[in-house]
């Protein structure tokens, strides 16, 4: 691939702090993401987009939630599952968090090991952390289907109160549901790339022929933290409020 | 944080090598974010409610959302022109919401009139 060629001023081009300092990267006629590298550039740019997407199911939640004249069905009792004699809310939900947040501190353990290229456990963590969302979109199966064979919610209207209420759960934690099984198929490839050893060999990427490296596990990591901070607010304004 | 960077600047590696940390600060946030989880279920299973458990659902939502970027992702440590390329725009959502809960407002208010009073 021919390359322009790069004049060698010599020196180190100084870079003011704070806000003169942003006005000079994105005002330099070169790279605005210095220092960065491209693949991460582009995951934080989709992961941009994705927030955007996220947004806006969660805002129609807000609206269609503000603006409906029925009650709205107590998500606590809903959610509830009845352990050991008694009705404990929320607690499927509960757990579903806990493994999610744990699959997050094994993704950055993964990351850690990647980069001090200790490859076994690199590739563990990284299972280990597949097998939490594995597990996550599991309890998330037997959720929906206790909804909708016991509750009988249905998208388009339920027992308890408003319609909107099925509509915008099965939308909302769908779309997160589909995020987190493609993150499990993504790091299940990185795992079988990082225990084949291509991070350490530098074997060129399958799609872009640059030679590879560690930062793989870095860029799957910002996915996977997307993923679990996308759940943050889902728990937060869907299940809690 | 510009003195930290200034510094990975001028050893001119510390960024191209990748964001290496160590693992204690991770297993530290690790350990927050479980007990700020623990703290936004305890709101529900003690069944606090109004103002009290609104502002204390989205404290405990913003912490964790913090916690989550600043460390796990990195952006702590990445260069201010990335971190405000990424974290500004989500922040004029906020625009959004404002405006989403006016037209909302006034639904609710022309339902009241047109269906409930009127059926």
């Amino acid at each position: 691939m021919a390359q322009s060629t790069l004049t060698d001023t010599g020196e180190t081009l100084t870079r003011p702090d704070g806000l003169p300092g942003i006005v000079a990267d994105w005002s330099s006629d070169q790279r605005a993401f210095k220092n960065v590298p491209w693949g991460k550039a582009m995951m934080w740019i989709f992961l941009l987009s994705d927030t955007f997407i996220f947004s806006c199911f969660l805002l129609s939640y807000m609206t269609v939630r503000m603006s409906t004249t029925e009650p709205w069905p107590d998500s606590s009792a809903i959610f509830a599952l009845h352990i050991g004699g008694q009705d404990v809310p929320l607690i499927l939900i509960a757990i579903m968090t806990f493994v999610l947040i744990s699959s997050s501190g094994t993704m950055v353990l993964a990351v850690n090991y990647g980069y001090r290229n200790v490859r076994k456990w690199c590739a563990f963590w990284l299972l280990m952390t597949a097998l939490g969302g594995a597990t996550f979109v599991g309890m998330q199966a037997f959720e929906w289907t206790k909804l909708i064979v016991e509750e009988g919610i249905r998208p388009w209207g339920n027992p308890f109160g408003a319609a909107q209420f099925g509509s915008t759960f099965f939308m909302i934690t769908g779309f997160h549901g589909t995020h987190v099984s493609i993150g499990v198929i993504f790091l299940i490839a990185i795992a079988r790339k990082v225990w084949r050893g291509d991070f350490d060999q530098r074997r060129p990427g399958f799609f872009t022929s640059r030679k590879s490296n560690y930062e793989a596990v870095e860029i799957m990591g910002l996915y996977w933290h997307f993923v679990d901070l996308v759940w943050v607010f889902i728990f937060a304004l869907f299940y809690l409020w | 944080m510009a003195q930290a960077e200034g510094q990975a600047h001028v050893e001119g590696k510390a960024h191209v090598e990748g964001q290496q940390h160590p693992i204690g600060v991770y297993l530290k946030i690790w350990g927050w974010l479980f007990v700020l989880s623990a703290g936004s279920y305890a709101v529900d299973y003690f069944g606090l409610e109004g103002y009290l458990r609104w502002t204390l659902i989205l404290v405990f939502m913003m912490l964790k959302a913090g916690l989550i970027v600043a460390v796990f992702m990195h952006m702590l440590w990445e260069r201010l022109a990335l971190v405000y390329a990424i974290l500004v725009p989500p922040v004029l959502v906020l625009v959004f919401v404002l405006l989403m809960t006016f037209e909302a407002d006034y639904t609710f208010f022309t339902r009241g009139i047109f269906f409930v009073a009127g059926s």
